[in-house]
């Protein structure tokens, strides 16, 4: 046995075999062959088996994904019954004598050259349809096993270099019970997808691809990133009883799903969600979200090898906005650069990224890209509760210029017949200094602030976040930071607006009494942080959470903070 | 033998998808069946045959069969084409 820490990326436990999610190699090199007729065998069974896994891989996918989607695989199929396939591979193998992989390798070649030499694009894709084949025919030669997600059938945990979103879709969600992937962080697309389907994940364990092997049983701890490899049966029944406490645990804060989120004295706050891509409205309706307080669309952007087009970006909020019934959805525009490119966008690398050319400053740069988004905005606001936030607000004059080019896009879109909602909120996302400084001002013209407290800490502590010998200064708890955050709900409550929070913080046990006691409106977190949220705050008094938060923000030090905390919450839970 | 000349009707041209009913269609048959366009033959029977000559929307082609199911296979033929919208 032995045990590889790693971040704990989604919380829970899983116990099951691994299921090793690596691209395997097919190399080999070209032989001379002696016995023509049992290298003719052996490719002749490699075929058969390749057809026999397409047709089990169609079925499954006619039952998962329909008829439309399997029809590619009956393309696979009759590929490789193909005489103008089959037989020029036997040929090569009579006469070259030469090994069935290389007479293989060379034939697809000839065809994958073709296809990609035809002027048509649907043509030139088809080579990849060769390329598909041809790599299950010779995973078959050569002995080596090619995973496919989809047809897992039995209870597995993935272990992933990293989990590529078109991986986690073809995920069958009944059987795959947790994952372990050697790269990533608490906020890479994997650590996020983890969340959103609520399998405990455990990220950045830098050699779980290395170390296990398909069938070792594994135990990921979602909860504190340990992944045990091989446990003993002793510890296997240890995680049992932790994962029954955890499930049960579950179950009491799933009874809160319908709930209001009220405290003791009957003030009511929003627990809203942070979601990525219209598929994690599941997650958010599953946890009783009371709103979207974060839609990050630089998804749409990502993965991909051109922008999105108006249309695309349309129907995505639309889903969005339908998806939540009338309840509010905050979505965000497009917040590229810093840690998060865009290939195709080639932007010149910068010295330091995080304060450089990004979000709204790349916007109102590049306001061609910035103003299709508004476009397909309006015109989905139509269909639900939108407000509009614009990221990285340094000065009051970058807003007036985002809200300007919103009206005049408004305007058009207007005045060209296309209906637009009357009543969109547009706020801003405080996460520079300057602005939560300055909050007095914005107040006046925006109609709510949303604090982004992971940006906020480190431009304020002026240490990044990503950088292991300064992460001592990311401290959410520091007296300047509450102070920030005050300082801003303050100025938001003067002038009738609210000021909500996403972000790590917001779903934080310990945070979530100070930022109830300093007036928060709305917090917004992971979904799956929520019902434990609501739990919590029903557990609380707002006046005396206002109380300990005005102590803190006397305090000189974030331990002081986290002390007085821990001693106000144990009070109430005894 | 028999043959029939076709134009194609489907916007897409003869994709995957239909190569594979059409394909599917002639592997019923003893005969051999080719399809021909801008002069170049291929045999129907082979999906990427098929697909190599690329045959676009508009674009006009002949099927032919020889052997004993000859009539039989163009008759099929052409009830598939017509029945998948790919061509007249």
């Amino acid at each position: 046995m032995s045990l590889l820490q790693g971040i704990a990326a989604s919380s829970g436990i899983a116990i099951a075999k691994a299921y090793r999610l690596v691209e395997p190699d097919l190399s080999f090199t070209k032989q001379t062959i002696e016995d023509v007729a049992a290298e003719t065998a052996r490719f002749e069974a490699a075929m058969a088996t390749s057809i026999s896994e397409l047709e089990a891989i169609q079925k499954v996918a006619e039952r998962e994904l329909g008829a439309e989607e399997a029809a590619i695989f009956t393309a696979h199929i009759l590929v490789l019954n193909d005489p103008e396939l089959i037989n020029p591979i036997k040929d090569k193998i009579n006469t070259e004598k030469v090994n069935a992989e290389h007479a293989l390798q060379e034939t697809t070649d000839m065809f994958i050259s073709m296809f990609e030499a035809m002027e048509n694009e649907y043509m030139q894709e088809r080579a990849a349809d060769i390329r598909d084949v041809t790599k299950r025919i010779l995973s078959h030669l050569l002995g080596v096993k090619i995973v496919n997600p989809s047809t897992i059938s039995e209870e597995v945990i993935i272990i992933a270099e990293d989990l590529t979103p078109s991986d986690t879709a073809q995920l069958n969600r009944n059987f795959v019970k947790g994952f372990a992937t050697d790269i990533g962080g608490r906020t890479s697309h994997s650590a996020i997808m983890a969340r959103s389907l609520e399998i405990p994940a455990v990220v950045g364990t830098q050699e779980a691809t290395r170390q296990i092997q398909d069938g070792d049983i594994l135990i990921v701890d979602g909860l504190t990133g340990k992944l045990h490899i091989n446990p003993t049966e002793e510890l296997i029944a240890e995680y049992e009883a932790e994962q029954q406490k955890f499930e049960a645990q579950k179950a009491e804060w799933a009874k809160l799903v319908n709930e209001k989120t009220m405290t003791v004295d009957g003030e009511h706050v929003e627990l809203a969600a942070n979601i990525g891509t219209p598929e994690d409205l599941v997650g958010v309706m599953n946890n009783g979200g009371e709103g979207i307080g974060l839609y990050r669309t630089e998804f749409l952007y990502m993965g991909r090898d051109q922008l999105p087009t108006e249309d695309e970006q349309f129907e995505a909020y639309k889903k969005v906005l339908e998806g939540m019934e009338g309840k509010p959805v905050v979505v965000r525009t497009l917040d590229i650069g810093g840690d998060k490119e865009l290939p195709y966008l080639q932007l010149p690398e910068e010295m330091n990224p995080f304060l450089g050319f990004r979000a709204i400053r790349l916007c109102l740069e590049e306001q061609e890209i910035f103003r299709t988004q508004l476009r397909a905005l309006l015109r989905a606001s139509i269909f639900g509760n939108l407000k509009i936030m614009f990221p990285m607000i340094a000065t009051l004059d970058e807003f007036r210029q985002a809200k300007a080019m919103l009206a005049e896009e408004k305007e058009a879109l207007v005045s060209a017949g296309e209906k637009v909602s009357e009543d969109i909120e547009v706020g801003i996302m405080v996460e520079i200094p300057s602005t939560a400084i300055q909050a007095e001002l914005f107040a006046k013209e925006v109609d709510f602030f949303s604090i982004g407290t992971n940006d906020l800490i480190q431009y304020t502590m002026a240490a990044d976040r990503m950088n292991e010998r300064v992460s001592y200064l990311y401290q959410p708890y520091n007296p300047a930071i509450l102070r920030l955050v005050k300082m801003v709900i303050d100025a938001s409550h003067r002038e009738g607006k609210w000021t909500g929070m996403c972000g790590e913080m917001a779903g934080d046990e310990l945070a979530i009494p100070l930022l109830l006691g300093m007036g928060l409106d709305e917090f917004s977190m992971s979904a799956t942080s929520i019902l434990q949220a609501r739990s919590q705050i029903r557990g609380l008094k707002k006046s005396d959470m206002a109380a300990l938060a005005e102590e803190a923000l006397q305090m000189g030090t974030a331990e002081e903070v986290v002390q007085a905390v821990k001693e106000k919450l144990s009070f109430i839970t005894q | 033998m028999a043959e029939k000349q076709f134009t194609v009707i489907d916007e897409a041209g003869i994709h995957a998808r239909p190569a594979s009913v059409l394909v599917s269609t002639a592997n019923k048959f003893q005969s051999d069946i080719f399809l021909i366009h801008k002069g170049r033959d291929v045999n129907l029977k082979s999906i990427l045959g098929v697909m190599s000559l690329g045959i676009g929307s508009g674009e006009e082609f002949a099927i032919r069969a020889e052997g004993t199911d000859a009539e039989d296979a163009l008759v099929e033929l052409e009830k598939t084409l017509q029945n998948e919208g790919l061509a007249k």
